[in-house]
């Protein structure tokens, strides 16, 4: 039956489809919802790991005792599973297994734009790049084929417009899972050097045999056109390059690593001019180029940076400068902000007036960093918060500079990769506050399940974490609770762990109010009271808001949005701000 | 047909992506390709959001590009004016006239402006702006807004009310059914 499904959907249903036995991932945009599609549809085994290498890992061991096993992350987790990618790589696989890696080129919500074709290359795997919903259901079924046909881990690469993006499916027949034998081989699985030694030598002969294999397989197609323009490409990008140029000969790749160089001579020897339609980096270009084959347009008049789109496609190509369709200037605005009542808004109020130096980390919080706040400066990678605090803290020391840097790290990305660095703080002697924000769950990417939670992504009740025994078992002995909803409180705890020497940690256990649907009576605004001083602006809430202009402003509060936290109340000197009997309309 | 490019504008948290569903699937059940894609992920609620939903025989790329709308839906009439250069010559508009505050306005460090529905009523001679939220709360909840903005476009797109109609019957959670029923006939009255 047709179905309406994006990206993500589809490759979930193509996994359960392709007789899948064993799912794991971290969750992250816009990779997330692959995993739970598995966990609705419920006929598969799927698990939220602590950290993207870990999902990878548990997926090799799920290959290994023979069930075709999937691992799914966004472009930058592969950054963290890569050390198991490069030698899986070698040993290659039992049952097939698939690394399901989305790109998010325009940054949509990523803190880089790396393009995960680099991996392909670099691990000399595999790679398949859908176009649309349909083909990313039948690549797994594919991939899974080539997988086990080559012995070896292929990636499937999505980017944010295939990930997100909902078209029409037509399953195929479901296959049901067979479980393969649990094999004993130590050449194979063990990567002693002498072991190692051998596999590389079949790693470049597989690479061969897969080049052989992306001459012929229908993976890659050439739609011959007008033999004026040959266009190739892939993934989204030949969705725009159909919209921009319906009549040219295209080939389209979907096996996009290792590249067929012959079919690739043939088309470029069949067209007059060769055009290169790819997002961000020049990867077949090169390898084009390389193979001594003239490219007339690729990244000379294509961006490197951001998405490509039918426009910039159409202006490449006939030289001319689109007409402009130009925006309303000058309106305000509307960043992502905290949720009205989120935790995160007291304790950035507090750290704005502090006026101390934050390390961040990735999550919600890392909006803290945005204007009116400015209370965070820096943000790298998962769990940096915690190891870039600490070198700040080693090298200020060293300078004479009698500052203590403050790290602000989630639940989520704490067990992620913030344990390792607090291990090494408390080991070598740190001096840094360190803020969890413990409300148990992956908020930003939409309120996941995690070790904290209490739950799998399977809804099953499981093991959860405390975070204090664990910072202690660290060698942490300073720990505190913190509530960030109490202002003064918050001030003073974080002002006692900046005064106290040595590794501080406080711990607030306040709950995502959107992932346990927490629900409070809106505050409302004496207007007799209220002075129009703005202090309680600065919690930068979308609740609050002034007057119409003319008269003198006065704040006032939009009940339909105000969950009556109360962090603003705090900030009003003139006692106009309280909190509104009955029942709250929050149209949260 | 000739593809049908509608854009849907909104903040997060008020349903954009729902409304987005119902007309994809709307599309689907009229036998008709479609595309629907939106961009979410940072954060959870406040920030702007847009998505796309292309309807035709074939369609192609997931992104409707600037100039070429034939329908802009916006749930809030800033995000009406941030996202109005997207619709073609001609295209129409139907916005919710009731605003919501960017984090920059409710921080004071920007100023919502006065003369939002002035502007949009300047650069779109067909913009239409409707109490979506008091229709939605007389339908029986305020969160049906987007049901209302549906039914309000519903007689703008190349699809059948009644596909629509049993598409959010379908689509309704147990309770919502009704409240959305009457949120669609109050927007389609409006």
């Amino acid at each position: 039956m047709k179905k309406i499904i994006s990206g993500n959907e589809a490759i979930a249903l193509g996994f359960g489809d392709s007789g899948g036995v064993f799912a794991s991932g971290y969750p992250g945009t816009p990779s997330t919802e692959t995993l739970e599609e598995v966990a609705r549809l419920g006929d598969v085994y799927c698990e939220w790991a602590a950290n993207e290498k870990v999902a990878l890992e548990a997926a090799i061991g799920g290959s290994i005792a023979g069930g075709r096993s999937l691992s799914t992350m966004k472009h930058v987790g592969v950054n963290v599973a890569a050390d198991a990618l490069m030698t899986l790589t070698y040993t290659g696989v039992n049952a097939g297994l698939i690394l399901m890696v989305s790109d998010d080129p325009g940054m949509h919500s990523s803190q880089n734009e790396q393009d995960s074709r680099n991996y392909a290359k670099f691990a000399k795997v595999p790679m398949l790049d859908p176009a649309n919903s349909q083909e990313a259901y039948d690549m797994v079924r594919a991939g899974f084929e080539i997988s086990e046909q080559f012995d070896t881990p292929l990636m499937l690469r999505t980017t944010t417009r295939i990930a997100h993006a909902k078209g029409v499916v037509v399953p195929g027949e479901k296959i049901a899972p067979q479980i393969g034998e649990w094999v004993k081989d130590v050449p194979k699985y063990v990567m002693l050097p002498n072991f190692g030694k051998i596999k590389h030598v079949e790693v470049e002969a597989r690479l061969l045999k897969l080049q052989e294999f992306a001459e012929t397989t229908p993976l890659n197609r050439v739609e011959m056109g007008d033999t004026e323009v040959g266009i190739i490409t892939s993934g989204v990008s030949y969705q725009h390059v159909r919209e921009a140029c319906p009549d040219a000969s295209v080939l389209k790749l979907g096996l996009v690593h290792p590249l067929p160089e012959r079919k690739i001579r043939e088309f470029a020897a069949s067209v007059k001019r060769l055009v290169i339609v790819e997002e961000m980096d020049a990867i077949f270009e090169e390898q084009i180029r390389a193979m001594g084959i003239e490219v007339e347009i690729g990244k000379n008049k294509l961006p490197l940076c951001g998405e490509i789109n039918a426009d910039l496609i159409r202006v490449a190509l006939d030289d001319t400068k689109a007409e402009v369709v130009a925006p309303v200037e000058g309106l305000p605005q509307r960043p992502p902000v905290f949720c009205p009542s989120c935790a995160h808004r007291g304790l950035f109020t507090i750290l704005s007036k502090l006026k101390t130096f934050v390390s961040g980390d990735i999550g919600c919080y890392t909006l803290g960093a945005l204007p009116p706040m400015g209370a965070m400066h820096s943000v790298i990678d998962m769990g940096a918060s915690i190891s870039a605090a600490h070198g700040m803290a080693k090298v200020n020391a060293i300078a004479g500079r009698d500052e203590k840097p403050v790290a602000v790290i989630g639940d989520s990305t704490f067990f992620h990769s913030g344990i390792t660095g607090l291990l090494s703080m408390a080991y070598n002697g740190g001096n840094a506050l360190v803020i969890i924000m413990d409300n148990r769950t992956t908020g930003m990417t939409g309120g996941q399940e995690n070790p904290g939670s209490g739950n799998t992504l399977q809804g099953i009740p499981a093991k959860q974490v405390e975070i204090a025994p664990l910072v202690k078992a660290l060698g942490i002995e300073n720990v505190a609770e913190l509530d960030a909803y109490d202002l003064k409180a918050t001030e003073a705890a974080i002002k006692k762990g900046l005064e106290t020497p040595g590794p501080y940690v406080l711990i607030d256990k306040n709950p995502c109010i959107l992932r346990y649907k927490i629900r409070k009576p809106a505050i409302h605004v004496d207007q007799e009271k209220c002075t129009g001083c703005r202090a309680c602006l600065k919690v930068a809430c979308m609740a609050l808001g002034l007057t119409a202009s003319g008269e003198k402003q006065k704040v006032r509060v939009d009940p339909n949005v105000c969950n009556g936290c109360g962090v603003c109340t705090q900030m009003c000197k003139f006692d106009a701000m309280h909190e509104l009997e009955g029942e709250n309309n929050a149209n949260l | 047909m000739q593809i049908f490019n509608i854009v849907i504008a909104g903040v997060g948290g008020q349903g954009v992506l729902m409304a987005s569903k119902v007309l994809a699937e709307s599309a689907l059940a009229s036998g008709l390709d479609v595309k629907q894609n939106e961009v979410h992920g940072m954060a959870q609620r406040g920030g702007s959001v847009i998505s796309f939903v292309r309807i035709g025989d074939q369609v192609c790329s997931p992104v409707v590009m600037p100039g070429t709308a034939d329908l802009l839906i916006s749930f809030e009439p800033l995000e009406a004016l941030r996202y109005i250069h997207y619709l073609k010559p001609g295209g129409r508009l139907v916005y919710n006239k009731v605003s919501i505050n960017p984090s920059t306005v409710a921080a004071g460090l920007a100023i919502y402006p006065d003369d939002v529905e002035e502007q949009i009523a300047a650069a779109c001679a067909a913009a239409k702006g409707i109490e979506a939220l008091s229709i939605a709360r007389e339908a029986g909840n305020g969160k049906a807004v987007n049901m209302v903005m549906v039914g309000t476009v519903m007689k703008d797109l190349p699809l059948k009310e009644e596909i629509i109609t049993e598409v959010v019957k379908q689509i309704s959670q147990n309770k919502g059914v009704e409240v959305n029923m009457k949120a669609l006939a109050g927007g389609a009255a409006a």
